[in-house]
């Protein structure tokens, strides 16, 4: 009887305690991240640290590569300073996680925009900033020369990608039974290939051309001429955050824009006394663009100044100069046939 | 207990029946209440950033392919599936682990205590080795060091023709059934059955009557008179044995063991034997000197002291401790996903970055883990028990 009371009233209070916390919470207008970001003084950015050209850690300990500087350019708008940025190294697992948390700000870990991940996993993407396909590399002297020759193959891959569901829809669509061999890390599943232990190893096709560079005879191993599958890349926020999404959108535009108008690092000063309308609104010597996404009005200089153009991120880390030597392709502005496009900015 | 309240005079709050209820209930309504908090936390979180938490994502289709697995599966399959499939590769590996271990644990832990110096230095230098290295390092050395330095498929040794090792997997002969096997297979039970009874009364009238019955050949005879009985009703093999070959990049026939379970297996075979002859080594010091000196004393071979003097009360102090080794053995399996073996946690991760449902997937690898440990602990607790001296 009294075991009973006393459960009965425990239950109660706890209830009620739940309840009171309910409330509390409906009452709380939540914070946008841009505000978090500005008390803080820095940017925090979830990256890939092991994709030369993308995400990678130097020597010397700092990260480099394309995603890396779209995070500094992100740091720039806010601050005007590229440097109040931290990296997060995060694996394909962790970084879904890391966003919904909020452990990072802002994801540009070559991750492709899909639908469900837009949808249910509670990301918000800001535009592709590269568009990529993914590939197959094997030995040369395999003699595997298209994807019908990997009949009864195994196949690397890293766990929690799209490449991963890719090679799965592939296969079931040619009909061809391979083995996948799921690594939790990028650098194990090139391992396991290089050591011969799989017949293939499947990654998106530019980080296939970095990770070639990094084998031992990259000669001895070839890039299948297919491509597998749509890979646009692209950094996200946490959904439900427009203000905050608005200023990661804004910051990629401001790059592409850039290079459509021809501004680069160097000569970006020289632009601020222009007579077009357009250029002084997109710098900010006109107009508030800046104050409307809640930014300062000349983030599209700071952004500028600090990474440079589209164009000049791409050549930096993946151009002619380059080991990887990648063609620009779909990755050029739509004025030279490419896809890169951004909206006006006014 | 409605007697007992109407008797009651002094108050509640300084009975002594009622306080340490009280207490239980204010502890069990802490941990409710942050329970809950944590709880309702999660809940709040995810519906600001618009996820839903529910369990139905198990009945929609995976997507994914699964390498290594006992029983079949595609990417047409469901994520429920894919934990079952998880579920098993994570028995399959503890299992093998277990049972090895043990072994491997006895052996090492009674060597330690040998009289030959090459055994004891031997035992004493493979336990410091193998318990004060990380886990994780001895499986990424296992794996890369040794599984997938062994040579490639083409070059793949073999020895006569019946195993293969290769860095895409060991190969062995394998077994294969055959439309007689399931008779067989009620007639092994059977025998067995059999030859435990015959040995238990052959045992019994050999002790009435202190004349050798040779209980031991009676039960071999009944149990193989058994399975004579078995080929005379069948007239076939029970198994045909399936001996592997190399046909294009792959194996064909036999059984491939993977370089991942391979690795997972051994790592976890040698570092959990490694504290397993500890345990033992300790058990055994811990049975009485005189016990020993009594056996010598009567004339008994170190052999059959070990066997029916030291182990039968070595073992009552060995099983709990050993207890808390399976578990963690069971646990360290999770360490897979650096060498691609797709147990639970592996699978669970793929499922978890392809769904969003981090709360979920975790929860039900929680509960997966839980279950097999505790699962565990009780067959343990039971054989612990079986093993105890019966006090009158």
């Amino acid at each position: 009887m009294r075991r009973r009371l006393i459960a009965l009233l425990s239950f109660l209070l706890v209830f009620s305690v739940v309840l009171a916390g309910c409330s509390e919470k409906e009452a709380k207008v939540t914070k946008s991240r841009l505000e978090v970001i500005k008390e803080r003084g820095k940017v925090v950015g979830g990256v890939n640290a092991d994709i030369p050209g993308f995400g990678y850690v130097e020597s010397d300990g700092s990260y480099s590569g394309m995603d890396v500087d779209i995070t500094k350019a992100i740091a720039a708008a806010v601050f005007g300073d590229a440097t109040a940025v931290e990296f997060r190294p995060l694996s394909a697992e962790e970084r879904f996680i890391a966003v919904q948390t909020g452990e990072v700000d802002v994801l540009a870990r070559n991750t492709t925009l899909t639908t469900s991940r837009d949808a249910s996993v509670g990301l918000a993407f800001a535009p592709v900033t590269f568009y990529d396909g993914q590939g197959m590399i094997v030995r040369k002297d395999s003699g595997i020369e298209s994807l019908e020759d990997l009949e009864g193959a195994r196949i690397s891959v890293e766990s929690g990608t799209t490449t991963e569901l890719n090679l799965a829809d592939q296969m079931r669509k040619l009909g061809i039974s391979y083995e996948p061999v799921v690594f939790d890390s990028q650098d194990a599943a090139v391992a396991a290939y290089e050591q011969g232990s799989v017949d293939a190893y499947t990654t998106d096709r530019s980080a296939l051309v970095s990770r070639r560079t990094t084998l031992s005879v990259p000669d001895d191993h070839v890039i299948l001429s297919e491509v597998i599958s749509k890979e646009p890349l692209a950094p996200s926020v946490k959904d439900g955050d427009s203000k905050w999404q608005g200023v990661v959108t804004w910051t990629v535009y401001t790059l592409i824009q850039a290079e459509e108008y021809g501004i680069t690092q160097d000569n970006v000063d020289t632009f601020l006394d222009s007579e077009d309308p357009e250029i002084r609104r997109f710098l900010g010597v006109e107009g508030d663009l800046g104050e409307q996404l809640g930014l300062p009005k000349d983030f599209a200089v700071q952004v500028i100044k600090a990474v440079g153009n589209y164009g000049e991120v791409y050549n930096r880390h993946l151009g002619p100069d380059t080991i990887f030597d990648l063609e620009r392709g779909l990755n050029s502005l739509w004025t030279e046939g490419g896809l890169h496009y951004s909206p006006p900015f006014r | 207990m409605k007697k007992h309240s109407t008797l009651m005079t002094t108050p509640f709050w300084r009975d002594k029946r009622v306080i340490p209820l009280l207490l239980q209930a204010i502890f069990a309504m802490i941990v409710i209440l942050i329970g809950t908090i944590f709880l309702l936390n999660a809940v709040e979180s995810m519906r600001q950033i618009g996820i839903s938490f529910g369990y139905d994502f198990l009945s929609k289709m995976a997507q994914f392919d699964i390498g290594d697995k006992i029983v079949s599966f595609s990417s047409t399959d469901t994520y429920g599936k894919a934990f079952f499939v998880g579920i098993l590769n994570t028995i399959r590996v503890a299992f093998i682990g277990i049972i090895f271990a043990t072994i491997l644990g006895f052996i090492v832990g009674v060597a330690r205590l040998s009289n030959n110096w090459l055994a004891r230095s031997v035992a004493s230098v493979y336990v410091e080795v193998f318990r004060n290295t990380p886990l994780l390092v001895q499986i990424f050395i296992w794996f890369y060091a040794v599984f997938l330095s062994f040579p490639t498929i083409e070059k793949s040794l073999n020895s006569f023709g019946l195993f293969f090792f290769s860095n895409r997997g060991t190969v062995i002969p394998w077994f294969e059934l055959t439309s007689s096997s399931f008779v067989w297979f009620l007639f092994l039970i059977a025998g067995l059955i059999l030859s435990v009874i015959v040995w238990k009364i052959k045992l019994n009238q050999q002790v009435e009557t202190g004349q050798n019955k040779y209980p031991f050949f009676w039960s071999i005879g009944s149990f193989i008179s058994s399975l004579a009985i078995a080929w005379l009703i069948t007239f076939e093999l029970p198994l045909l044995l399936s001996i592997p070959e190399i046909v294009g990049r792959g194996f064909v026939g036999g059984y491939t063991i993977g370089p991942g379970f391979c690795a997972l297996l051994v790592a976890l075979v040698m570092y959990t034997a490694s504290y397993i002859a500890e345990i033992v080594r300790g058990g055994i010091l811990a049975v009485s000197k005189g016990q020993v000196e009594a056996a010598k004393a009567l004339g008994l071979k170190s052999s059959t002291i070990l066997r029916l003097i030291i182990l039968p009360q070595a073992i009552r102090i060995i099983i709990p401790p050993l207890t808390s080794q399976y578990l963690n053995l069971i646990k360290n399996s999770s360490l897979a996903a650096a060498v691609a073996y797709p147990e639970i946690f592996g699978v669970g991760i793929t499922i978890l970055s392809q769904t969003g449902k981090s709360v979920e997937v975790i929860s039900i690898v929680i509960l997966v883990y839980l279950s097999m440990s505790l699962l565990t602990s009780l067959l343990m607790n039971i054989f612990n028990k079986y093993s105890q001296l019966v006090e009158r």
